[in-house]
């Protein structure tokens, strides 16, 4: 195997009394789509910022592509696409304009660059708007540009940092679209998201986070397999009577989650538990069947729900 | 490995400078073509606006003005001054108010820094930026002066490197000063301090009227220094006193880039 593009190991950043990143050790190999999940303040964007060599650590050993980003930044960056939680595009210029002096920004030719932003406009699907202000694009338009600014040097490593936070769900759709595109194409992808959806469709490879510690590594499907069940059932009761039940339906369910609103029961065969429980005639107000998702592998984890 | 990434190896070098501030000037260029002319024009017609004001309204009244052993006629002895001042207002407005909200509201240079450009890139390209503008005042001051016939020979032309060197000056140290600014009440305390600078460095009369203590004060200040370089190139009174103006303004220059990059520095890349 060749060696990985990032490796980190025992990675720490404290802010004061504050520990954002607590002792992480993860690898990302090339061509892999690599994601951070986690609740916001779990120290997914502290790391995103030191791997793209905009902050420094407290104590732990970084390399990106064999180089410390914190002795040879700029050489760090200029292998690295960088896709903000924030758009930070150029609000005085247009959109080719963007892609231009971004690119300009990394040392690039006039003749280079203006090659590359046909094929960034097609990729963005932003062709007719490439004389636009970027004040006047919509939330998902202004993202896809970020993206396309972010490829404008060929980089080795793409970061994005919550890629669809904040979008609807139809531009989260075409967003990820895009970037499974790049996957495709074998661009490396680290990315950050406390969406579990978007970690289960993106990526190869994730670490759960929470607190700035790691809490289990693994595919999506082998976090689930080893974390959850294969199915879960999803009954209410109503919130007065939810704790009471689930009193009784521990009797007939090994592992259960109890939330605020519902309470959440692991099984192989969900459908089968559900039967036993109108056997038991506590008639649940709702009930549901679904397969196990990494937000279930999130709760066993942490007791909490990704998004609060 | 492309291309595109060779190139930008290539050239990035330390982790304060990547060789390339001139890319902070096309995107001022970009920019500036689009939108910020306006106050270019505003910029250029102020001290043009001074001159018609006091030079025509309190020349009349005041008649010949005498500064050391010569006599000089008031609105002749107020242009360089004015020269300087405009010099000076078109360089802070581009280093404290435009890097303002590029530091705190549009997060430009947090962009740039995500990319292998460095601080000394960003002060450097803005700086000069700055000056530029700077630059641009003080040609279309002179040239309207020309036009009135109030230049004392064509040596005058030399008070443009002059107006120059104090625009860069000005730019250094107003980058250098913004960097620390947080919010739009601290950038207040800009124009608390450069409108009696303005007033009373010595544009509009020589400051030998003030009382001694008063005087040995705005000698301290820059602005005074830039006055008094530009009016010497501007008669052509070139002697070693102006090495002292010179020496100010490089020590503002090397003060303001290097506090800048470091905030920059600090700011952005902790």
């Amino acid at each position: 195997m060749s060696n990985p593009l990032i490796c980190v190991r025992g990675l720490t950043k404290k802010f004061g009394d504050l520990t954002a990143v607590d002792g992480v050790n993860f690898e990302v190999a090339e061509g892999e789509s690599f994601g951070l999940l986690g609740p916001n303040g779990a120290g997914k964007s502290t790391i995103m910022c030191i791997l793209a060599a905009t902050s420094t650590r407290t104590s732990g050993t970084v390399e990106i592509l064999d180089k410390d980003p914190e002795k040879f930044g700029p050489l760090v960056r200029a292998h690295l696409g960088v896709v903000p939680q924030q758009d930070n595009l150029d609000g005085e210029l247009t959109v080719s304009e963007n892609l231009f002096i971004y690119g300009r920004y990394f040392g690039l030719s006039k003749k280079f660059i203006n090659n590359k932003i046909e094929e960034l406009l097609e990729f963005a699907q932003l062709q007719e708007k490439r004389d636009v202000k970027v004040e006047a694009l919509s939330g998902g338009m202004k993202r896809r540009l970020t993206i396309a600014r972010g490829l404008v040097s060929e980089p080795d490593i793409l970061l994005l940092d919550e890629p669809t936070t904040g979008l609807d769900p139809q531009a989260r759709h075409i967003l990820w679209d895009r970037l499974f595109r790049l996957k495709e194409q074998g661009v490396t992808l680290v990315l950050t998201t406390h969406f579990m959806d978007e970690a289960e469709q993106l990526c190869d490879r994730l670490v759960v986070m929470d607190k700035g510690a790691i809490m289990a590594q693994g595919s999506p499907a082998g976090l689930i397999k080893e974390y959850s069940s294969k199915e879960v059932l999803e009954v209410r009761f109503g919130s007065e009577r939810n704790a009471d039940v689930a009193l009784v339906l521990r009797n007939i369910c090994e592992r259960m989650e109890v939330l605020p609103d519902r309470i959440l029961m692991y099984a192989d065969d969900g459908e089968k538990l559900l039967e036993e429980i109108t056997v038991l005639k506590l008639h649940p107000t709702t009930s549901l069947v679904r397969r196990s998702s990494l937000e279930d592998v999130f709760l066993r984890l942490t007791g909490r729900t990704l998004i609060e | 490995m492309s291309t595109a990434i060779e190139i930008a190896q290539s050239r990035s070098s330390s982790a304060m400078y990547a060789g390339r501030p001139q890319v902070l000037l096309e995107r001022s260029w970009l920019a500036f073509r689009s939108t910020t002319w306006v106050p270019i024009f505003t910029g250029f017609i102020e001290p043009v606006l001074f001159l018609l004001a006091f030079g025509y309204g309190m020349g009349n009244l005041v008649g010949n003005i005498s500064v050391g052993s010569a006599s000089i006629d008031y609105t002749m002895f107020i242009a360089p001054g004015l020269l300087a001042t405009s010099a000076m207002n078109g360089a802070v407005y581009d280093s404290t108010w435009n890097v303002f909200f590029k530091l705190n509201e549009s997060k430009l240079y947090k962009t740039m820094l995500s990319t292998p450009l460095g601080p000394m890139d960003i002060a450097l390209g803005e700086i000069t930026w700055a000056l530029l503008r700077g630059l641009v005042y003080s040609i279309g001051f002179l040239t309207v002066v020309s036009v009135f016939g109030l230049t004392p020979s064509v040596w005058a032309v030399l008070a443009i490197p002059a107006a120059s060197l104090v625009a860069f000056g000005f730019a250094s140290f107003g980058m250098a000063i913004t960097s620390f600014f947080k919010t739009y009440q601290q950038m207040g305390f800009v124009t608390f301090v450069l409108l009696p600078m303005n007033l009373f460095s010595g544009s509009l009369y020589p400051i030998s009227v003030y009382p001694d203590w008063l005087e040995k004060i705005i000698m301290a200040l820059p602005l005074w220094h830039g006055i008094e370089l530009v009016r010497a190139f501007w008669f052509g009174n070139i002697n070693s006193g102006i090495l002292v103006h010179i020496f100010y303004f490089l020590i503002m220059i090397a003060v303001g880039l290097f506090v800048t990059s470091h905030r920059l520095r600090a700011l952005f890349l902790r």
